[in-house]
């Protein structure tokens, strides 16, 4: 993309109130694009409202929501929802309400958990590889691409399998199997910086690793990298779902979205929608909101559409 | 074209040596090792010492690693002893069953998904364009397992025309056609998503290039500039996708399998994880990993013969 003089570039549009009226002709334009990514933005804030409202559900429920959520109690199995359970009880008899509540506590905090790390460790490795270049930037990328080859969800159910899966367990076990697109990404964006003028400038007039590093990688490849992050952190809750339903969880009586969604597709044929629709609703949920963020993320830190049709 | 060709095969090869590499690690990390895991906590000391020999495990690890792979390169994949069976028999029972799967899912993902999305990209921001990204977001939002029960619940119990299960796959080609529809229907809903936004991108980044403005300023109506430029142009990274794409078909694949009991690769994988049966284990991941590549491999060589800017690139 051609570097264009930065006055042509659209105010940025972060979290702005609508313009004020009366705008002359010339800012037009600016109104309409202001509209357009206010429109996007609302996209944006709504799945940012939608996670905090989940986490706040999950988290701070159990608090003001008491609810069974450890004993079986056979007598109060698969019972329809009630006045005195909301959304029915599971096949152990425990409150399916509290459980979701509880349920999402454990999704969330891999979908976190995995973000943060995943991401951490795809930037540190693929800015190594696009720092120093040569053959290490050759062997750490064919590591990759490797890794890559090998469908995810295999690869997680190995690491899994290996060992009595727990909470740690899993989230080591998702993670590793989702941060090699950030590594490519982040070395591609520290391969084009090496190479801009500024940068080389800044090399030739001695600046250490470090400065170069701080003042110029870093500060460009934040957005990305947190958009990144926030994709990862829905595609990590969809994994943890999926390895749920393939058996390998946090053992019990810890539940996840994932596992009740489970038990509620094993009792398909029961008819206990009550079991079913709740856990699935929240993980479509989540995972929308999630996305519906990034994106919005994205678009903030991303003018190219603005400027180039501008 | 014949240096690409051999780059490209060479690469391949580095890869599939490097899982290999990755899963002789996990094997060899397994706790207590691969003999305790095949004989059990309680097995005596002595028998242990025995496999151990006959397994060649007192070697050092890069001569094991050099005789599994000749082993591999053999087609020798080890012996399951849960199923007492060898493992390459098994692989081979089950990994065309999840080829046909696979194969006929990408197809109609591509089928469904491009179109849509140069319409899409077509007509950005109209009301249908946002009325279809929104399903898409849906249908990506979903678990490939929670498509599946939906489809189950609106086709198998609420109008009973497809079976829930597939386990009479392979009793006769009418039972396998019924039997494959949800499945497939499930494994290809998943990923129409990616092809549909990647498409409606590409097309809305296509539109914006000098080419597109010179076309339109001969005259040329936006349809047919659409049509004969930007489609094309579009259209050629879509061999590509494929081969980016199998990894996550692969993956739902191991979902679906498991949820409508389709007797392929993904249930053998999901039987052994259960019963902890490594080498099926192993074998499964290698193989899977294989198809993968072959398949990316045989999407770079399409790409490189229908646009030759790669074959010198």
């Amino acid at each position: 993309m051609p570097e264009l003089p930065t006055g042509t570039l659209p105010p940025t549009t972060g979290a702005e109130p609508e313009p004020p009226a009366g705008v002359s002709a010339r800012s037009r334009s600016h109104l309409g694009r202001l509209l357009i990514s206010a429109g996007e933005h609302k996209l944006a804030a709504a799945g940012l409202v939608t996670a905090i409202g989940l986490t706040l559900f999950s988290f701070i429920g159990p608090l003001m929501y008491h609810a069974n959520e450890t004993a079986t109690n056979l007598v109060l199995a698969n019972l329809p929802p009630s006045a005195a359970h909301p959304l029915g009880t599971t096949p152990e008899g425990r409150d399916e309400l509290g459980q979701l509540m509880v349920g999402g506590q454990s999704t969330l905090v891999v979908g976190f958990a995995v973000a943060i790390l995943g991401t951490a460790f795809g930037m540190i490795w693929g800015a190594l590889a696009g720092y120093v270049g040569g053959f290490i930037d050759a062997a750490l990328m064919r590591i990759v691409d490797a890794l890559l080859a090998i469908p995810f969800l295999f690869f997680i159910v190995l690491l899994a399998s290996i060992t009595e899966p727990n909470l740690i367990i899993i989230i080591l076990a998702i993670t590793a199997a989702s941060w090699q697109s950030t590594a490519r990404l982040v070395r591609g964006e520290v391969l084009s910086l090496r190479t801009r003028s500024y940068v080389e400038v800044s090399q030739h007039l001695g600046a250490p690793h470090r400065y170069v590093i701080v003042r110029h990688l870093v500060p460009n490849v934040v957005g990305t990298v947190v958009v990144t992050a926030t994709l990862s952190m829905a595609d990590a809750i969809l994994s943890y779902a999926a390895v749920a339903f393939l058996g390998l969880s946090v053992p019990p009586p810890a539940t996840s979205w994932g596992d009740l969604l489970t038990t509620g597709i094993n009792n398909l044929f029961d008819g206990y929608w009550w079991q079913l629709w709740p856990p699935a609703i929240a993980i479509v949920l989540i995972v929308l909101a999630v996305n519906l963020l990034g994106d919005g993320i994205h678009d903030m830190t991303e003018h190219r559409h603005e400027v180039r049709s501008g | 074209m014949i240096s690409y060709l051999a780059r490209r095969l060479l690469q391949a090869v580095l890869v599939m040596l490097i899982v290999s590499v990755i899963v002789f690690i996990i094997l060899h990390a397994l706790p207590g090792g691969l003999v305790r895991a095949q004989l059990g906590p309680r097995a005596s000391a002595y028998s242990v010492h025995q496999l151990e020999v006959t397994e060649g495990l007192l070697n050092p690890l890069p001569v094991q690693y050099g005789i599994w792979l000749l082993h591999l390169l053999e087609g020798n994949f080890g012996f399951s002893y849960k199923l007492n069976q060898p493992v390459a028999g098994l692989l081979a029972n089950y990994l065309p069953r999840t080829l046909l799967l696979v194969g006929i899912s990408s197809v109609l993902t591509v089928a469904i998904g491009v179109p849509m999305g140069l319409w899409q990209g077509y007509r950005r921001n109209k009301p249908d364009d946002h009325a279809l990204s929104a399903s898409m977001l849906i249908l990506y939002a979903m678990p490939d397992f929670l498509l599946g029960v939906i489809l189950i619940i609106l086709l198998s119990l609420d109008l009973p025309v497809f079976p829930s299960t597939a386990t009479a796959f392979g009793s006769s080609l009418s039972a396998d056609v019924e039997v494959l529809v949800l499945p497939v229907a499930a494994l290809t809903l998943g990923n129409v998503s990616y092809y549909s936004r990647y498409m409606r991108a590409s097309v809305i980044d296509n539109l914006l290039e000098d080419y597109v403005r010179t076309a339109r300023a001969k005259g040329n109506s936006r349809r047919r500039v659409v049509v004969r430029h930007v489609m094309r142009n579009s259209l050629s990274s879509t061999i590509t996708n494929i081969g980016l794409t199998l990894p996550f078909v692969f993956s739902g694949a191991l979902i679906i399998e498991e949820l409508f009991n389709f007797p392929g690769i993904g249930l053998l994988f999901w039987d052994a994880s259960q019963s902890r049966d490594y080498p099926v284990l192993l074998g499964v991941v290698l193989v899977v990993t294989a198809s993968v590549v072959a398949g990316s491999l045989l999407a770079d060589i399409g790409y490189a013969i229908i646009d030759p800017r790669v074959r010198y690139a």
